[in-house]
């Protein structure tokens, strides 16, 4: 019954995703710029034209605002579209369908319809494309009830959680980061799912538990290793979802090493880490707190494109050590 | 022949010439050609640059464009502003900017335009009138239409021209931008760079008429295409365009036929063109090439004056590589500099 596993690349693991809703489903059609023959402009839809045809892997104009439209339309009417944001960054012209309509149509209609619809947002720096190319705007949309919010860190969990939000009844926003694309991971090969609503425990530890988002899971791991070497044992939890958050592990986690550190690309302020942050003190769990929570966060900034400056306005492993070490230690 | 006699053949001799060679002095006319080549060496020194590992990031180049760029600009002076796209260099040369600051901003050094926080997709020199290149397809649209307004409602006498590709004209920014440009008769010119492509998506599958001029008519503006690898076509609308704009008789949309040679920026499979496509247009009808010849044709220019002119360009481009490598990297304390005007 277990299927077989390889080791592909997240943008693959999206890729065969996507082929797979497809496959099994008429409804599911792709819509977004260049992703037909161009394949995309981080090539996540490759080929897929070759296979389903330009009806269903569609390029649109560059219209944000009117294509994403088109797919809250389409999908409340019998369409399951996947609509990939050349960058995340470009949400911004569509905010208007995105969060006046899809989030709220449902709501609006005393839950006469249904708003199945999944889109892909491209995000993050590091890649020095500059202020404009370069954000992480997923708290702008967790800010909105109505939406769900992933932003998956493996190519495991990016397929499964994809194919659970293309079958899910309503709108779910996935945050790749770009960093990621090229990641390779064990995937399982045919369909599975990967709830959009629960964190996971990458790494057990019991002094701190550090709380990540997306590529910060990579870096906390790395920090996790180096702070074992110091005798530190940090717990990493990798979020998954911020819309919804499952506080039931975060709590659980907290409860055990009394110390919380959040880790996120986006603006430090009024960013995921503010929310998780409130979250705990309001929980049981802050009472057994023996430390101040931290947030390490994007730098109150546009992303610069000089690339020494870049790396300064996100979180660095050597900063996720110092922090963990001082917490755990007491010094900050 | 009396003297009269002979300044009257001169005369309808010269009348008959494009119009370029009617409107401007030698000198001006070798200028633009300078520049011209300044933006192809430009944009292959920037490649190469890049090839090396010398600038990161991404990059839009405009070679085969230049002519769209030198022709529109020829008629502006250096208070006019122009707002402009991802895809330009060729823009900001044209409207007088120093190589030399530009190489620097792509190196992410102090010296560059902004002062290395911007980079080749935000490149910009507000003192010659480039209110700056954008990363959002569209997004200079209205800015060009509110600099408009500020011209109008100052009296500065400014005209204000926004770049902006073929692409673009599928934004909603840009049917906003017309219609407030036309009610409100602001100063401003359109130029849409038709390179045929929006990425890989070419016109005919984007935009539902055949000429972006067409959208014109929808905003009551007079909508002019012109072949954008003939400088002198290209000068002459704009000059007509911004008189108009001047006169405060309101925006005019220009199309520009065009061509890119490169691919859309550094990570292009070229596979929605064909390889006939691209040669015929580098062959056939490059914009700089057609320029030379008629300044050789018409008495101009000798072959020995181009060729001079060629040479003073890489040397310029060589020093401008130079000052960016020998310039400071900014250093990590000034990450918040500019957030604000005023500190927070
Ligand atoms: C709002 C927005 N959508 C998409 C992009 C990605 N993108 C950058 S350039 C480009 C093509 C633009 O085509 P066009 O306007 O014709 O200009 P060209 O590149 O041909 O000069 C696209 C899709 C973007 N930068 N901004
Ligand atoms: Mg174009």
């Amino acid at each position: 019954m277990n299927a077989p596993v390889r080791e592909i690349s997240y943008s693959q693991a999206i890729q065969e995703a996507m082929a797979i809703a497809m496959e099994s489903d008429e409804r599911v059609i792709l819509m977004g710029e260049d992703i037909g023959v161009y394949g995309g402009a981080f090539q996540v839809t490759g080929d897929l034209i070759d296979r389903f045809g330009p009806d269903r892997v569609m390029d649109t104009p560059i219209s944000e605002l009117g294509g994403a439209g088109v797919a809250v339309g389409a999908a409340v009417t019998g369409l399951r579209p996947i609509f990939e944001f050349q960058f995340s960054d470009f949400a911004a012209l569509a905010m208007e369908q995105i969060v006046n309509q899809a989030a709220k149509m449902r709501y609006m209609l005393g839950g006469a319809v249904s708003v199945p619809l999944v889109m892909r947002f491209p995000a993050g720096s590091g890649t020095g494309a500059a202020a404009q190319h370069s954000q992480s705007l997923e708290a702008w949309l967790g800010h909105v009830p109505g939406l769900k919010v992933i932003q998956p860190a493996t190519p495991h969990d990016v397929k499964g959680m994809l194919l659970a939000a293309v079958a899910d009844p309503d709108p779910v926003m996935i945050f790749e980061h770009k960093l990621l694309y090229k990641m390779k991971g064990p995937v399982p090969e045919g369909h599975y799912t990967v709830p959009l609503n629960k964190a996971e425990v990458r790494r057990e530890g019991h002094d701190v538990s550090i709380v990540a988002t997306s590529i910060m899971v990579h870096k906390a791991l790395e920090a996790a290793e180096v702070l074992a070497g110091e005798g530190v044992s940090a717990e990493v939890i990798d979020l998954r979802s911020i819309r919804p958050i499952d506080q039931e592990t975060v709590i659980a986690s907290v409860k055990k090493t009394s110390r919380l550190i959040c880790v996120y690309e986006g603006v430090k302020t009024l960013g995921v880490g503010a929310e998780i942050s409130a979250m705990i003190a309001e929980s049981e769990a802050f009472d057994y707190l023996d430390a101040p929570i931290l947030r390490l966060g994007g730098s109150e900034t546009p992303i610069p494109y000089n690339p020494e400056l870049e790396k300064a306005a996100v979180p660095q492993v050597p900063e996720i050590v110092d922090a963990a070490r001082g917490l755990v230690r007491g010094v900050r | 022949m009396s003297g009269r006699a002979r300044a009257m053949q001169v005369e309808t001799e010269t009348s008959n010439l494009p119009f370029i060679y009617r409107q401007y002095e030698r000198e001006q006319l070798l200028d633009a050609l300078r520049k011209m080549h300044l933006i192809r060496r430009f944009e292959e020194g920037a490649e190469e640059c890049y090839m090396r590992g010398l600038i990161h990031g991404t990059m839009h180049l405009s070679i085969g464009q230049e002519a769209s760029a030198m022709g529109i600009c020829m008629p502006l002076v250096n208070e006019d502003q122009i707002t402009s796209t991802h895809r330009g260099h060729g823009h900001c040369i044209a409207k007088g900017a120093d190589v030399k600051r530009m190489f620097a901003e792509f190196f992410g050094k102090t010296t560059g335009y902004c002062a290395g926080r911007g980079g080749s997709m935000h490149i910009a020199d507000v003192s010659t009138g480039n209110l700056g290149a954008n990363g959002i397809v569209g997004g200079g649209l209205p800015i060009a239409v509110g600099a408009a307004l500020t011209a109008k409602r100052l009296r500065t006498g400014k005209v204000v021209v926004c770049f902006f590709g073929d692409g673009a004209n599928n934004e909603g920014a840009f049917h906003e931008a017309l219609n407030m440009a036309a009610i409100w008769k602001l100063p401003v010119v359109f130029v849409c760079e038709n390179n045929g492509y929006g990425m890989s998506t070419s016109t005919a599958r984007s935009t539902a008429v055949a000429n972006v001029a067409d959208r014109a008519a929808a905003y009551s503006m007079p909508g002019v295409i012109v072949d954008g690898n003939v400088l002198s076509d290209v000068a002459e609308a704009s000059h007509d365009a911004v008189e108009r704009a001047r006169r405060g008789d309101g925006p005019t949309l220009i199309e520009c036929k065009t061509y890119r040679y490169r691919g859309h920026s550094k990570s292009d499979r070229n596979r929605y063109r064909t390889k006939d496509e691209i040669d015929d247009w580098m062959t056939n009808r490059d914009p700089i090439k057609r320029y030379e010849a008629q300044l050789i044709e018409f008495g101009i220019a000798t072959s020995d004056e181009l060729e001079a002119i060629r040479n003073s360009v890489q040397q310029e481009i060589d020093a401008g590589i130079e000052f960016a490598k020998a310039s400071p990297m900014p250093s990590i304390d000034g990450l918040a500099d500019n957030v604000y005007t005023l500190e927070a």
